[in-house]
């Protein structure tokens, strides 16, 4: 971004990475999956690289308000000078936040979700997902992100994507507004879970398993916290082997041909 | 004509409705220890959101079963409260069945009356059986429901049978005098119709049962009334305003405090002048505290979603915590701040506040502080709280238990800095290189360096 700015140019959108994005090695492949994505369909884009920082929510959920209100203040201060009108990210949680938080701390931008700018290329004809045959007869569930969906409502964006893959789409008893929590929202991410009988994501993990039955299948997240879950849930229950949990967007670029 | 009859009529309903009234204002006054929160915008969203969720029931609707049920008994409650009317003008100007002039459409509400009676008794049949045969887990289980909720539900059930009964002999007990009076009869009874001749045809001892159905319906009514302020079954006033009142920006979006905001930014430019403080009415400053740690930390909408809970437990039987065994009920919090509030500020006429461990329930840890956070609510299950929102999206009246977790939350960790160890590493990791794991934050573009796009050529 530093680089555009200092040749006077301004990008129609700004990519917002997430920690997750950047430090976590599995959702790293997302992030470039997004950006071959991105560089595939020639939208000007950038993203801040170094100067990016937590967008508080952790914090934020876990309590830490004030926490929270620091790194939204210090990220506002550095979208606001480079001028951003428009972010897309791949995370529900720097999504929710980014869109429904920070304009009470003066930072108001076009904030959109990697599954809705999915649609929308797809939409649009710009992706065409030409190898979309690839999956013919590959069941795919897709777990709902509580924060992109009863936080946000979006529940058919990332379905919509799904659906332009030649796919057998099999929905989870419980999905969309009833979808379950795959465990790591509110902070949990970062902490072990109080005493119980069972771990939140082997729950989701076994609906989910449940659901795509016996033989090959994936589990479609659009969340970097519900990949790590549903990923250690699937290894929990070691069918790492015949069920596989990949982004959207990862999908998407293996149809489009743009991944290794 | 005016008989010594009305008179005690309206001494009764008087004292019924002037107990109501005072109850109502200890309530009113239990929700005003909350803090001010301004909800009076967007009107008309608000209304539409009421008629939906509210009048409409939309989202009883996600479980089909007990919506229907549920609505026999709300449309019941609704069209038979008509019939209560005419009730209340007989008993004060001793007319009988002063409605009777509106001719077929009398006999239409009479005849609907009479089916919804029969439907809100099969109802309630069936809801105690849920409750007390079929023990539905959400019902039946759960360390929140102790004996009070329990007996609440089903002392609501029982009654709500009874009173339609009462009406029944009522109507059964007239129709047969009309009968053999050889007058015309006024209304449709099909339900009546059918019983009428269980009674005998003993004119004096019918007139007696008709008398005594009359007034055990309406003295019913009277007592119910002033039960609900103790009851779970509240619900039915305090639904209307509290979807009015609901969160109508997007689940996600939590609150912001501005005495946060005003801190930081003073802290990050020292000229910036914070507004000055809120005063109250003797002049001194209102210090906030950072999150809640009693009742009147939350706001008032925290506290009549309280008054509004029904108890029925849906919420709680979506919490992932819940569902996987933690300590963590929803309901829970609910119903805990309802009693914090009422040891705290005014008990309504029947109900005292009762303590998990008076009931050795010993896995709710909670302490002899006199305060909602602690004494009723412990640390353990506000961590586990996962805020996926589930619970909001199950409630059908709209109550918001999320914010009030999150609020709790924030008493403990803005408050008390007692927040678990590893959520306190994780506030370090942000605080020193801005991510909640422990990279460099000059690491941050690294994954850039194995990035592969394929040339467009």
């Amino acid at each position: 971004m530093a680089e555009m700015a200092a040749n006077g140019e301004e990008p129609e959108v700004l990519f917002w990475v997430g920690c997750a994005g950047s430090f976590d090695d599995r959702y790293k492949r997302v992030t470039r999956a997004f950006v071959q994505i991105l560089e595939h369909v020639d939208v000007k884009y950038a993203v801040l690289g170094t100067e990016e920082s937590c967008t508080g929510e952790p914090a934020k959920r876990a309590g830490n308000e004030f926490l929270f209100q620091m790194q939204a203040i210090t990220n506002i201060e550095v979208l606001n000078a480079y001028n951003i009108k428009k972010i897309v990210t791949a995370c529900p949680h720097c999504f929710n936040t980014l869109k429904n938080e920070y304009p009470d701390l003066g930072g108001n931008y076009e904030v959109i979700h990697h599954s809705t700018f999915l649609q929308q290329l797809i939409n649009e004809g710009k992706v065409k997902v030409k190898g979309g045959e690839a999956f013919q007869g590959k069941r795919i569930t897709f777990h709902d992100s509580c924060y992109l969906g009863r936080a946000n409502d979006i529940y058919e964006a990332p379905r919509d994507v799904l659906a332009a893959l030649d796919a057998d789409l099999v929905e989870m008893k419980r999905s969309r507004a009833n979808g379950l929590c795959c465990g790591a929202g509110g902070a949990q991410m970062f902490k072990e879970p109080e005493p119980g009988k069972k771990d939140i994501n082997i729950e989701r993990t076994e609906e989910a398993l449940a659901t795509l039955g016996t033989g090959n299948g994936v589990i479609a997240t659009a969340c970097p916290f519900c990949m790590v879950m549903m990923s250690d849930g699937v290894k929990n229950k070691e069918q790492e082997e015949s069920v596989k949990v990949f982004d959207i967007a990862e999908l998407i670029a293996q149809a489009e041909g743009l991944t290794k | 004509m005016i008989q010594l009859e009305n008179i005690i009529f309206l001494i009764i309903a008087g004292l019924g409705i002037g107990l109501f009234v005072w109850q109502i204002r200890k309530i009113r006054k239990n929700i005003l220890m909350g803090r001010d929160v301004d909800l009076s915008d967007n009107p008309s969203e608000r209304i539409n959101k009421t008629l939906l969720v509210a009048f409409g029931q939309q989202k009883m609707f996600k479980r089909m079963l007990p919506a229907v049920l549920h609505l026999f008994v709300y449309v019941g409650f609704l069209v038979i409260n008509i019939e209560v009317i005419e009730i209340l003008i007989d008993g004060v100007f001793g007319t009988h069945r002063v409605l009777a002039f509106l001719g077929p459409l009398y006999s239409a509400l009479m005849f609907i009356n009479e089916i919804l009676a029969a439907l809100v008794i099969v109802a309630c049949a069936i809801f105690l059986w849920r409750r007390n045969v079929t023990k539905l887990p959400r019902l039946a289980t759960g360390v929140e429901m102790r004996a009070w909720p329990k007996m609440d539900a089903n002392f609501i059930l029982i009654t709500e049978i009874v009173l339609m009964l009462a009406l029944f002999a009522f109507n059964i007990a007239g129709l047969k005098l009309v009968q053999m009076e050889g007058g015309e009869v006024a209304g449709s009874y099909p339900i009546s119709q059918l019983f009428v001749n269980i009674f005998g045809d003993n004119p004096s001892s019918l007139h007696i049962i008709e008398r005594a159905g009359w007034w055990f319906h309406i003295i019913g009514i009277l007592a119910f009334m002033n039960y609900l302020p103790s009851s779970k079954h509240f619900h039915i006033i305090m639904a209307f305003p509290n979807v009015y009142y609901s969160k109508l920006w997007p689940k996600g979006k939590f609150t912001t405090n501005p005495a946060i905001t005003h801190e930081i930014k003073a802290m990050l430019d020292p000229s910036y002048q914070p507004p000055a403080p809120e005063m109250d009415t003797e002049g001194n400053p209102i210090v906030q505290r950072f999150g809640a740690k009693d009742v009147e930390d939350l706001t008032w909408k925290q506290l009549m979603d309280s008054y509004t809970c029904t108890e029925c437990g849906r919420c709680t039987s979506v919490c992932p915590a819940n569902l996987t065994g933690k300590l963590l009920s929803p309901r829970k919090i609910v119903m805990d701040t309802r009693d914090r509030m009422e040891e705290k500020g005014e008990h309504p006429a029947i109900f005292a506040p009762n303590h998990y461990k008076e009931l050795g329930v010993e896995r709710v840890q909670t302490t002899d502080e006199k305060t909602l956070l602690r004494g009723y609510i412990t640390p353990e299950e506000l961590w586990a709280c996962t805020t996926c929102n589930a619970c909001v999206e199950s409630c059908p009246v709209n109550i918001d238990q999320l914010s009030t977790i999150m609020d709790l939350r924030r008493y403990l960790v803005l408050e008390e800095s007692a927040a678990p160890a590893s959520l306190n590493a994780m506030f370090t990791n942000i605080e020193n290189n801005g991510a909640p794991w422990a990279f460099p934050a000059s690491d941050r573009f690294n994954w850039a360096e194995e990035l592969y796009v394929p040339s467009k050529n």
